[in-house]
């Protein structure tokens, strides 16, 4: 079965083996994850939120499990763009798969830095902007809840990064996620991931303290996949623009709704922490799932969903 | 060292150890080996992680055990009740499947001629069932073992045959002090012969060692138990921050993970 995907960008296409991506920081850089399976049969690799200079991150605890979920508040900690170029992307297998940079930045310059720093980068197949991050002070979710900014950050890292594909990853700690999605393609999107974590809290009854250093974290995981659907339906209704879907996906079927509501492709984020080949088994029960639902491929299914 | 993998194991058997009660909390999970290509090549003090497929999607993490025993047939772990994993862990019957992957992090120094304290306290004796079994020449080992639940509760028979091993429970403040006493007494003497110390337990426990060992001079690794989602390196949540004396300059006072830094450390280099 022909598994490929091309996300039709406003600027720069964006073709994958397979619509299976791994969605940022729950894959460390890549290489944590190759004892586990072939890391050039996924369709692609979003790593590890990166920004300009090393994050130490937010204090411990920083993670805790919920009900079919967790808490994350690791607040972006990464050794910077440049040991990321240095040690680690020459190891990945960049050209059988997407490598995708995940970027995270407190300004529009920033962003734009960071964004012209990547675009001469042969090994990067496209950036992901991260307006929408809970665990930072700065910035962070603001970017991701204000359409004007929102429109701000995209066009910066259009304009420093024009040889690359720009995926906008979108918050649905937001009212309205359509709006948001639309801004971002008026600035030059060439496509968006929805969605990032849910803000959300949890407490330890004996010590009668939040469970979290940081308080409050962005919660993932299975709990927040009908939360994801809806986001992914609204968006792909209200753009052009492909939408790579993701939020609690485990198993093939689960992505498979995801493309049913408008995803083109997918990320597999908490799954990797079920099973450290939670994202090679997606990729390796695909075909069969499709074959289980009808289609011919995964793009046959992308926004095929019945709703009279 | 070895490669890490995950395999489905199959539940061989579940062993109560103790009498505490109508509600056992102290258990030898024996499962069937894994199919790991080089799995004869792990280190006492390196560790898996464990998720039985019964956890479905409501319990999403796997739990990190320490690698008690491992041969041609089986590998064995051995836990203690706490949370809700480990309690329907608790009711694993033999045929189970159980996602497990390993085996994970770097595992105890073994200095075959060194005079060796092995510091354990509570279920912190489990990696050194696999150290006192592996070690080529056990008669430069001791112990001290420091426990709250009757000695049954634990793995400790294996280790005694062995090794000479100095018990001390602590039901109440002023064994406490005791213990700290001895445990001064025996860092103190190891640090004399120039040894090697290695404890395993509670970060209270771990602490004091720590203290200790900066005070005596002594040569000390700690294990440490921190939380952990992934356990390969990826989620940095089992983070912990290093000290001016970590080796590597660039991370030198950063976090770093414990599961595939540690979770064996230099007592010097790290904070708990
Ligand atoms: C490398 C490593 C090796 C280990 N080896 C063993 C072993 O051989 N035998 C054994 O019995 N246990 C071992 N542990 C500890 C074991 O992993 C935890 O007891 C277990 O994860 C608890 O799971 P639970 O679902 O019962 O508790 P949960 O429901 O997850 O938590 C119950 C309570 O305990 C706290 N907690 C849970 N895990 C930890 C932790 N790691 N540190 C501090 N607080 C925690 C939680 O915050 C909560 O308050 C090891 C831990 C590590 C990191
Ligand atoms: C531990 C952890 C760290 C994360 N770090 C990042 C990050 O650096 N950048 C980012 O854009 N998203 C980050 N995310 C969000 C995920 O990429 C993903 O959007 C979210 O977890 C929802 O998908 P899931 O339910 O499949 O995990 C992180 C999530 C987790 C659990
Ligand atoms: S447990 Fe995930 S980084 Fe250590």
């Amino acid at each position: 079965m022909d598994l490929s995907v091309t996300l039709k960008g406003q600027c720069r296409d964006l073709t994958l083996k397979n619509p299976v991506l791994t969605a940022s920081g729950t894959f460390g850089s890549g290489l944590e994850f190759a004892p586990y399976g072939d890391l050039a049969s996924l369709g692609g690799i979003v790593v590890k939120g990166l920004s300009l200079k090393p994050r130490q991150g937010n204090p411990r605890p920083r993670i805790v499990e919920t009900t079919a979920g967790m808490l994350n508040a690791v607040g972006l900690q990464n050794d910077g763009v440049e040991a990321f170029l240095n040690f680690k992307l020459p190891h990945l297998p960049w050209r059988e798969t997407a490598i995708v940079a995940n970027l995270y930045a407190t300004s529009p310059e920033e962003f734009r830095e960071l964004a012209i720093r990547l675009n001469g980068e042969p090994g990067i197949a496209a950036l992901e902007v991260n307006v929408s991050c809970p665990n930072v002070a700065a910035g962070g979710a603001l970017f991701g809840q204000d359409p004007k900014l929102a429109h701000a950050v995209t066009r910066a890292v259009r304009e420093g990064a024009p040889d690359k594909h720009v995926m906008v990853k979108l918050s649905p700690n937001v009212t309205d996620i359509a709006l948001m999605a639309r801004s971002v393609e008026d600035a030059g999107a060439d496509s968006v991931s929805c969605i990032n974590t849910l803000l959300g809290m949890a407490v330890d009854l004996p010590r009668r303290r939040p469970a979290l250093a940081n308080i409050v974290g962005g919660l993932s995981g299975p709990a927040i996949k009908p939360v994801a659907l809806r986001c992914v339906w609204q968006v792909a209704r209200a753009v052009r623009i492909p939408v790579v879907g993701l939020g609690g996906i485990i198993t093939a079927d689960d992505a498979l709704e995801f493309l049913l509501v408008g995803a083109s492709a997918i990320q597999v984020g908490t799954a990797n922490f079920l099973r450290p080949d939670a994202a090679f088994a997606l990729v390796a029960e695909l075909p069969a799932a499709c074959e289980r639902a009808g289609a011919a491929s995964p793009r046959e299914l992308t926004g095929a969903l019945v709703t009279d | 060292m070895s490669t890490p993998s995950s395999s489905l194991l199959t539940v061989l058997d579940l062993v109560p150890f103790g009498q505490t009660g109508p509600e056992h909390r102290f258990f030898a999970l024996r499962l069937s080996r894994p199919d790991w290509p080089d799995w004869n090549r792990w280190r006492p003090g390196q560790f898996v992680m464990v998720r039985p497929l019964s956890f479905g999607l409501e319990i999403p993490w796997a739990r990190p055990f320490g690698i008690c025993h491992m041969t041609a047939r089986h590998l064995i772990c051995f836990f203690q009740v706490h949370g809700r994993g480990t309690q329907r862990m608790a009711k694993l019957a033999p045929g189970d499947e159980v996602r497990v992957w390993g085996p994970l992090g770097n595992g105890f120094a073994m200095e075959e001629d060194t005079p060796t304290l092995l510091l354990a306290g509570g279920m912190g004796i489990v990696p050194f069932v696999g150290y006192v079994n592996r070690h080529p020449q056990p008669w430069n080992l001791t112990m001290l073992f420091g426990h709250r639940e009757p000695l049954g509760c634990y793995p400790v028979d294996s280790i005694n045959e062995r090794i000479p091993v100095d018990t001390l429970r602590e039901p109440e403040s002023g064994d406490l002090d005791d213990f700290i006493f001895t445990l001064q007494e025996r860092i103190r003497d190891n640090a004399e012969q120039h040894g090697l110390v290695l404890a395993c337990g509670p970060r209270p426990f771990l602490l004091t060692v720590q203290r200790l060992a900066a005070t005596f001079g002594a040569r000390a690794q700690l294990s440490l138990e921190n939380r952990m989602a992934c356990g390969v390196g990826a989620c940095l949540g089992c983070v912990t921050r290093t000290t001016a004396a970590w080796p590597v300059a660039a991370t030198r006072e950063t976090p770093v993970q414990v599961c595939t830094q540690g979770p064996v450390f230099w007592a010097s280099q790290v904070e708990l």
